[in-house]
């Protein structure tokens, strides 16, 4: 259906293109003016009438299809009395029978019934699919073709959806705020309703029970974050402490010490750092890194586990290096060449003068640097679901096993998802919790650095 | 007043609060090369803008009065920008040819305005136009080079043709010779002086000599005010006004 | 006198203090080389650990092809041969691989061959008819445990019960070394096959493709939208609070964690619209959605760069401003936002969480073909394989790791490539 649709848009909208052109032609001889605007723009004006209304068939066929099928489907099962049925299950079923013949094989003759309905719908459903999209498409056209006049003025018209298309392109990133806020807050609030929010927020169990058997009720879990939050905080402290150090001597080396030459060499391979992906830093945490904080923590006597704080923050810290390290850099690049030259015109070296005069200047800038490396560490995912753990401890040890707010989103929502389940359902609380957190780390530090940026410029 | 051409009265042009011309009043004649001169950043490009309206670009400018151009008033929101800017071509102090080939520069304004129906018309307007700009000789063989590519004077010479290709009236040159040397700077003028024949031209310049050379009228801007215009050589040998003697005297500016 | 004490104190202090300027400048070189020397140690590691996945383990199988056996004659149809009993020649030659083997001890070694001999015992004769009712010697692939152990994965010298080879088996194996009946070749399964939950038989193909086809997605959704939505706000947009509010907010998008959008996907693309789930359809999409702000940025700026003069000349030949912006400035903008467009990409080839969010994590065996069809996708493949209990299948995500980073530098080079190349100094 995705294939042979385009197919057919795009010979509806060649077509009209070639007619929308021939026919103004047409027109403008029989009249003996001379059209207000280029053919090309009469043709385009068809094509758009064409293009949008077939578009908007699609995607409403494409989005709402296969629910409307399924709710009919659904409502004309022959339901057995007394008999349990999983909707989602049984639906499954139907589909993977339609689709697959030889699945029928042993399935209830309610079953073989309902999923032949179902294929009868699809071809129905999709015969007419494409009977509306062809009758969409000639509608458009006839109505366009009505306004292929020479006196009509395509190239104004032409101009103005453009505009609108332009605006709409524009809008998608607001959409697509709207629809963070929406999906999070919407199912938020499904989680709110089953768990009461100041356990959520300060309650340190954090039991997400699941059910094992059906028919089992899903309250009997406790969701108190705080371990979540707190094992977060763990990795995240953890990943600064590698990270800011040697960040931020990296950039003060590349741009007070560092010849053009190494500055040239050492920037591209930083980005290289940048540019790998977390989960190659979480198998490297996990393969190279965690074996040997285990091993350093018992020739210490402690005793690590294999998957631990100090691992995952560790290798967070390095995969953040980059990310301080160019930020830092532009922030001190940007400090005033007067500033440098005053402090060494009375004497200062090098090390003095950065100290004392670039750093204490560059210190805004810096800590926006930080505060969005620290939102960048909070919302990291692979590194910490491959090499911290899944256990809630509530402890500052970080040679412990901790888990954190992505890591929880992630397993909860591995494998079957089942919205009517509080555990399902936390994972949108926790994206709650970490998308206002880190748009408020953004929001800050952006306004730090834009400060910073004015009083330089 | 039969055959004026462009007539201005008492112009006002504001960049924001800022006021850059005061009651402009003018009144250009048809098939005339008319001059434009004065200090720097007296408002002459502002004027020459008012006419094909550019200055709508800059959102902070505000123009009022009136400008006529064959009594059509052109300072009004009914105005066909469109339309007036393809009767009012426009030559820039730096030469800006689109990086595109030599054949498209010059067929862009035909192509988009429609004047052509078939490949062959289209050829013709280009190498008429490129001919009348003096540039057809040295670029014949070279059409589908990029615009670029070409020396600074072909290039404003290229600007040129690609003005007069959509067949305008009036031609307005701001320092069109100003990036340029002498000799190219010598061809140009004496385009001018051909041009003349067919376009109306009005021309900024900071030379008093090229003003003398390809001008029959002048106008002396200063401080956004017009203050003398007049045939050029009675500006140029007996002005009027003691700030224009100062001026073309060399006396500041 | 006292001058030359205070001589004497500044030449100290002055020593001191370039001593400490030295030390500063010491602690900034080594942080630099730590910084680059764990970037060395994790691509060694990659290396080390993954190099080993590009080899396979081969044993020499002799393979009775006796028609009573297949059930086959000689005249069978193409048909009929692929209904052929490929699994009891392949029983037969198991029970004859090493001369009297006893009951139990065929259960041992039929633990050393991969679970596709019976395709490959089946491939060999339907490419070869002509070998009905021969004894054929065929190379065929060995288990996992076999190739582990021979590429010194996995040690011998544990106990028994924590090895997945007993010493039976060992002794097997160790026999076959010594008759040259175990060799090595190139594994060309890593890079024709999909995932599979036998390491032997799993590669990157289906993920590879799911990846491609999901960076489709992402192009075809972003590139569009980022051209028009950057043209609107350079060149048409009037200065007002919602312009701003547009702009605020696709700076704070850039920044938003990934794993929100891929809330995002599954809240809305997957419960609301209903779209297939696990298909690179929905992962494209989010991954365009987070895509988009890079696009935007790297257009803007490109769009910024045409010089005005370009569509001041355009506008004064009386073109409209449309017609100027897209005759002329966004052409000249494209091979910036291309470059831009293939870092994004970059950046989007990499991102995980999103795509576990939205099912790409299923187990898909097959190769998808097709935007709407289930399918994994490079960098949850290579979770998934972290993650995998057994042994086999560590060296294939550091291999798989290799393929994406290597994919990563070819896009890379591209972009720096197109920079190069197009980018103009006005
Ligand atoms: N885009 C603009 N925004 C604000 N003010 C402007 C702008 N363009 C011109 N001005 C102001 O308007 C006045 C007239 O400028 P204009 O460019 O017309 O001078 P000019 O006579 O062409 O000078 P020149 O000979 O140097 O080209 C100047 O004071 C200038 O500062
Ligand atoms: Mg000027």
């Amino acid at each position: 259906m995705f294939f042979w649709s385009l197919v057919l848009i795009a010979v509806g909208i060649f077509s009209s293109f070639i007619y929308g052109r021939s026919r103004i032609k047409l027109n403008s001889k029989k009249q003996g003016t001379k059209s207000k605007s280029l053919p090309t723009y009469y043709a385009q004006y068809v094509l758009m009438w064409c293009l949008f209304p077939a578009l908007i068939v699609y995607f409403s066929w494409a989005i709402f299809q296969e629910q409307i099928i399924q709710n009919i489907v659904i409502s004309n099962f022959e339901f057995i009395e007394g008999a349990v049925y999983n909707e989602g299950l049984l639906l499954a079923e139907i589909r993977n029978v339609a689709n697959n013949p030889s699945f029928a094989d042993g399935k209830s003759i309610e079953i073989i019934n309902a999923a032949s309905h179902y294929s009868s719908l699809r071809q129905i459903s999709q015969i007419s699919f494409y009977t509306s999209i062809i009758i969409i498409m000639l509608l458009g056209a006839l109505y366009a073709s009505q306004k292929l006049k020479p006196e009509f003025h395509a190239q104004h018209t032409i101009e103005r959806y453009i505009q609108y298309i332009l605006i709409f392109c524009s809008s998608v990133a607001i959409f697509t705020t709207i629809g963070i806020v929406f999906s999070l807050i919407f199912e938020s609030l499904r989680f709110f309703a089953e768990v009461s929010i100041f356990e959520f927020l300060f309650s340190t169990e954090w039991y997400p029970f699941i059910p094992i058997r059906e028919g089992q009720t899903a309250a009997e879990g406790s969701f108190g974050a705080v371990p979540i939050f707190a094992g977060t905080f763990l990795v995240m402290v953890v990943a600064m402490c590698v990270a800011v150090p040697l960040g931020l001597l990296t950039a003060i080396y590349l741009a007070e010490y560092a010849s053009q030459r190494v500055r040239k060499t050492v920037k591209p391979l930083l980005e290289i750092l940048a540019g790998i992906p977390t989960i190659v830093y979480g198998f490297f945490a996990f393969v190279s890194v965690a074996p040997f904080v285990k091993a350093f923590g018992q020739s210490i006597g402690i005793d690590a586990s294999p998957t631990s704080a100090l691992a995952a923050g560790m290798v967070m810290g390095v995969m953040i290096i980059p990310f301080i390290s160019s930020l830092s850099d532009d922030v001190i690049n940007s400090v005033p060449q007067s500033l440098r030259e005053a402090s060494l015109g009375i004497g200062a070296n090098k090390a003095e003068t950065i100290k004392k005069v670039i750093l204490p200047a560059a210190l805004p800038g810096i800590v926006g640097a930080f505060l969005l490396a620290i939102s960048r560490a909070i919302g990291e995912t692979m590194i910490v679901v491959v090499a911290a753990g899944t256990a809630p401890n509530l402890t500052g040890n970080p040679f412990e096993n901790v888990t954190t707010v992505t890591v929880q989103i992630v397993v909860a929502l591995i494998g079957d998802q089942e919205f009517d389940n509080p555990r399902t359902l936390s994972a949108f609380a926790l994206g709650l919790v970490l998308f206002v957190i880190t748009l408020f780390l953004n929001i800050i530090a952006l306004q730090i650095v834009k400060r910073y940026r004015e009083r330089y410029e | 007043m039969s055959n004026s051409k462009i007539l201005a009265n008492s112009v006002d042009v504001y960049y924001g609060s800022k006021q850059a011309l005061f009651g402009i009043s003018m009144d250009i004649k048809e098939k005339e090369v008319t001059a434009l001169i004065g200090p720097s950043g007296c408002g002459k490009s502002t004027f020459l803008r008012c006419i094909n309206r550019m200055n709508d670009l800059i959102e902070i400018c505000k123009v009022s009065g009136s400008i006529k151009v064959d009594n059509e008033e052109i300072i009004s929101d009914k105005t066909d920008v469109v339309s007036l800017r393809s009767k009012i071509g426009m030559v820039f102090q730096k030469p800006n040819p689109f990086p595109k080939s030599i054949f498209d520069n010059v067929a862009y304004g035909p192509t988009i305005h429609g004047l052509v129906d078939s490949k062959n018309d289209l050829e013709e307007i280009v190498h008429s136009s490129l001919k009348k700009a003096g540039l057809f000789d040295e670029v014949k063989d070279r059409l589908n080079e990029p615009g670029t590519s070409l020396s600074g004077g072909q290039q404003q010479r290229l600007c040129i043709a690609r003005a007069i290709a959509v067949n305008p009236e009036i031609i307005l040159m701001d320092e069109p010779c100003s990036a340029l040397d002498p000799i190219a700077t010598a061809i140009i003028e004496e385009l001018i002086d051909e041009l003349r024949l067919n376009y109306t031209i009005i021309i900024v310049t900071h030379s008093m000599q090229q003003a003398a050379r390809v001008s029959q009228k002048t106008c002396f801007f200063h401080l956004g005010e017009l203050i003398e215009t007049g045939e050029t050589n009675k500006i140029f040998t007996n002005p009027d006004n003691t700030k224009t003697q100062d001026y073309i005297t060399g006396r500041f500016g | 006198m006292n001058n030359s004490v205070a001589k004497e104190k500044i030449v100290s202090l002055r020593k001191k203090r370039s001593l400490e300027d030295m030390r500063f400048k010491y602690y900034g070189f080594t942080a630099m080389c730590l910084s680059l020397a764990v970037l060395v140690f994790l691509l060694y590691t990659i290396f080390s650990k993954g190099y080993t996945a590009f080899q396979k383990t081969i044993v020499l199988l002799e393979v009775d092809y006796n028609q009573e056996v297949l059930k086959l004659t000689p005249d069978s149809s193409d048909e009929e041969m692929e209904k052929g009993k490929f699994f009891r020649v392949k029983k037969q030659a198991i029970e004859n691989f090493f001369p009297d083997l006893s009951k139990s001890d065929i259960k041992l070694v039929k633990k050393l061959f991969s679970i596709n001999v019976d395709n490959e015992i089946k491939d060999y004769f339907l490419d070869n008819p002509e070998v009905i009712n021969t004894k054929q010697q065929i190379w065929v692939t060995a288990h996992s445990d076999v190739d582990q152990l021979l590429k010194g994965n996995s040690r011998r010298d544990v106990p028994e019960d924590r090895r997945k080879l007993n010493d039976i088996q060992l002794s097997y194996v160790d026999q076959l070394v010594e008759e040259n009946r175990v060799k090595q070749v190139f594994n060309n399964f890593f890079f024709t096959k999909a995932d599979s939950r036998h390491p032997e038989i799993a590669g990157v193909a289906g993920s590879f493709m799911g990846s491609l086809f999901t960076l489709f997605t992402v192009f075809i959704l972003s590139f569009p939208i980022a051209i028009g939505a950057s043209v609107y706000l350079e060149e048409f947009a009037p200065k007002n609070r919602i312009t701003e509010l547009i702009e605020v907010n696709i700076s704070n998008l850039a920044a938003v964690p990934s794993i929100v959008f891929g809330l995002l996907g599954l809240g809305v693309l997957l419960n609301v619209f209903g779209l297939p789930r696990s298909t690179p359809l929905v992962g494209g999409s989010v991954l365009a959605l987070m895509t988009l702000p890079t696009i935007i940025i790297a257009c803007r700026a490109s769009l910024k760069a045409v010089p005005p003069s370009i569509k001041e000349g355009a506008l004064a030949v009386g073109a409209t401003k449309t017609q100027a912006v897209f005759h002329h400035v966004v052409p000249l903008a494209l091979p910036g936002t291309l470059t831009g467009t293939i870092i994004g990409l970059a950046q989007a080839l990499g991102e995980t969480a999103p795509l576990i969010m939205i099912g790409m994590i299923a187990f898909i065996p097959n190769i998808p073909t097709g935007l709407t069809e289930p399918s994994a996708a490079l960098p949850v493949q290579i979770y998934l394989w972290v993650e995998s209990a057994e042994r086999g299948f560590q060296e294939k995500s550091a291999a798989a790791i290799m393929v994406i980073l290597i994919f990563l530098f070819m896009m890379n080079a591209i972009a720096v490539f197109l920079r190069n190349r197009f980018e103009r100094k006005w």
